[in-house]
């Protein structure tokens, strides 16, 4: 009996766990999928509990109810992984799991820690986080009674899981104090370590023109140094200060400490790993799934989406000794929700930056690409939906893995 | 893309500024670049940087981030403001001829 082993039922580790085990025979190989936390989180959903929208159980659901009867499950944290020994030691009777496969797919998380201050006298004062459900339920509390003043949103280092989960929710605070009248007494400003709103170009261009539109300051190039919480500034490597009345922090985001300890990542933790076959560079057997690899494409579930099919597609292909047929392209479709029930859609990969134009889809679409519109929100909606009821269960979802530059402008 | 002179040299660079083949790059153009970017003169301090950029590229395929050059050339990250202000980790990889670093996408 052969071992394929999982590390991490989030959502990359849970759909592959569960295609390999519909894919392998089970006369010759037993699926293993191990992780420390009972619970599921839609982490897209955080973005919007600061601001009163969803109750816990719509973002939080039990790991066991996505995990299929020909999968064993374990839940307990990783004390060891030793990849030249296929072999990896459990925290929990230190239970010994050797494999001759496995997907490491252990996320990523956030690290206020690396930051000198940030978790001072203010966190969860004054500081909050909204990439993790505690930090976002306790800004959600702080937001429900804030009188007002300067909101400073800072990005503390790249990559972090969604880049631009922090525009929206800046764009979300607009339409939020806008709702309670009190947006006149707010002034929001962004701090980030990018030159400008986003990463690429174009869409760089179009989501500052939105800022301005709404009355957010950017502070391009800010790379946070401290957190001065007895003074209630963030100060810059290169001296510049920004005054806040509420810091909500991205902080640093880095992989598992398990992947630390067991020397296969990167000075963040992140596991070298071919961008195009989604194999570990240094280990063949080895394959990296979603955040936890160190790919140049986003950290998002759209992306584990695309990267599913080819990546069991590889792993049949090696294990028969085949050359492995699945390149992924680097494709990311994100929802970018603006406030006042309107999103932008924007669509890329590894080569082609986001454009404008539609993107279609049958039935539902076409979406707009790179512009405001209010059927991109509702497809922002249904996606925590088509999560739940149709990605997670393994059924089929009506999006293509490869990019493609039908509809768009160039 | 566009080729121009620099250093005596032509060479292509992208929209962004950043050279497209780091095989073209060589000193001399190093320092040019430098002073575009507004450093007058690249110290010893400065060449550690450059080099462990370059060895980095070499072994990875491309420019390390922030992050990777502060743990691996053995570098504060203040320093590394001092040396190259305002976003050190692109300007090294201007200055040394390598695309941009991917901690941003």
């Amino acid at each position: 009996m052969k071992t394929f082993l999982v590390l991490g039922a989030g959502t990359a580790g849970t759909m592959i766990a569960r295609k390999m085990a519909h894919k392998l025979d089970s006369h010759d190989w037993k699926v293993i999928l191990v992780d420390r936390d009972e619970q599921h989180y839609y982490q897209p959903g955080f973005l919007f509990v600061p601001f009163g929208w969803y109750k816990p159980e719509q973002v939080i659901q039990p790991k066991r109810k996505f995990v299929p009867s020909n999968v064993e499950f374990i839940i307990s944290d990783i004390e060891l992984i030793e990849p030249d020994k296929n072999r990896v030691t459990l925290m929990k009777n230190k239970q010994v799991i050797n494999y001759d496969y496995m997907v490491v797919a252990t996320g990523a998380d956030i690290h206020p820690e690396q930051t000198e201050g940030l978790k001072d006298g203010g966190w969860r004062q004054n500081i909050f986080d909204f990439y993790t459900y505690d930090g976002a339920a306790a800004l959600a509390k702080f937001l429900n009674t804030w009188q007002g003043g300067r909101m400073v949103v800072n990005v503390v280092e790249n990559p972090i899981k969604c880049p631009v989960a922090p525009l929206e929710f800046l764009f979300l605070a607009d339409w939020y104090f806008s709702k309670r009248g009190m947006r006149n007494k707010v002034e929001l400003v962004y701090a980030t370590p990018l030159s400008g709103a986003f990463t690429k170009p174009r869409a760089s261009t179009a989501l500052g023109e939105l800022l301005t539109r709404k009355n957010i300051q950017i502070e391009p190039d800010f790379m946070v140094g401290e957190v001065d919480s007895g003074k209630n500034v963030i100060r810059s490597y290169d001296e510049r200060e920004i005054p806040y009345d509420l810091l909500v922090s991205v902080p640093t985001n880095m992989g598992a400490e398990v992947i630390g300890r067991s020397g296969m990542g990167d000075e963040l933790n992140f596991v070298p790993t071919d961008k195009f076959s989604l194999q570990s560079k240094k280990w063949q057997n080895i394959f990296v799934m979603g955040d936890a690899n160190n790919i140049p494409a986003s950290k998002a579930g759209a992306v584990i989406h695309f990267q599913m099919d080819l990546v069991a597609e590889n792993i049949l292909a090696h294990m028969t000794g085949k050359e492995m047929p699945g390149k992924f392209d680097g494709h990311a479709l994100c929802y970018i929700e603006s406030g006042f029930s309107k999103a932008i859609l924007i669509d890329f990969c590894y080569d082609v930056e986001p454009l404008t134009g539609t993107y279609p889809l049958p039935a539902v679409g076409p979406f707009s690409l790179l512009r405001e519109s209010t059927i991109n929100h509702w497809g922002k909606l249904a996606f925590r939906h088509m999560y739940w009821n149709l990605m997670l269960k393994g059924i089929e979802v009506p999006l293509p893995s490869h990019f493609s530059m039908l509809g768009k402008n160039n | 893309m566009a080729p121009r002179t620099i250093a005596g040299k032509t060479v292509d660079f992208n929209d962004e500024g950043f050279m497209t083949n780091p095989d073209e790059w060589d000193k001399d153009i190093a320092v040019e670049i430098a002073k575009e970017e507004g450093i007058l003169e690249l110290t010893p301090a400065h060449w550690k940087i450059i080099d462990f950029c370059r060895q980095s590229a070499v072994e990875t395929g491309k420019a390390p981030t922030l992050r990777a050059i502060t743990t691996g050339a053995n570098v504060t990250t203040k320093d590394l403001f001092t040396l190259f202000p305002k976003g050190p980790a692109k300007k090294v990889a201007k200055v040394s001829g390598l695309g941009k670093p991917e901690g941003c996408v």
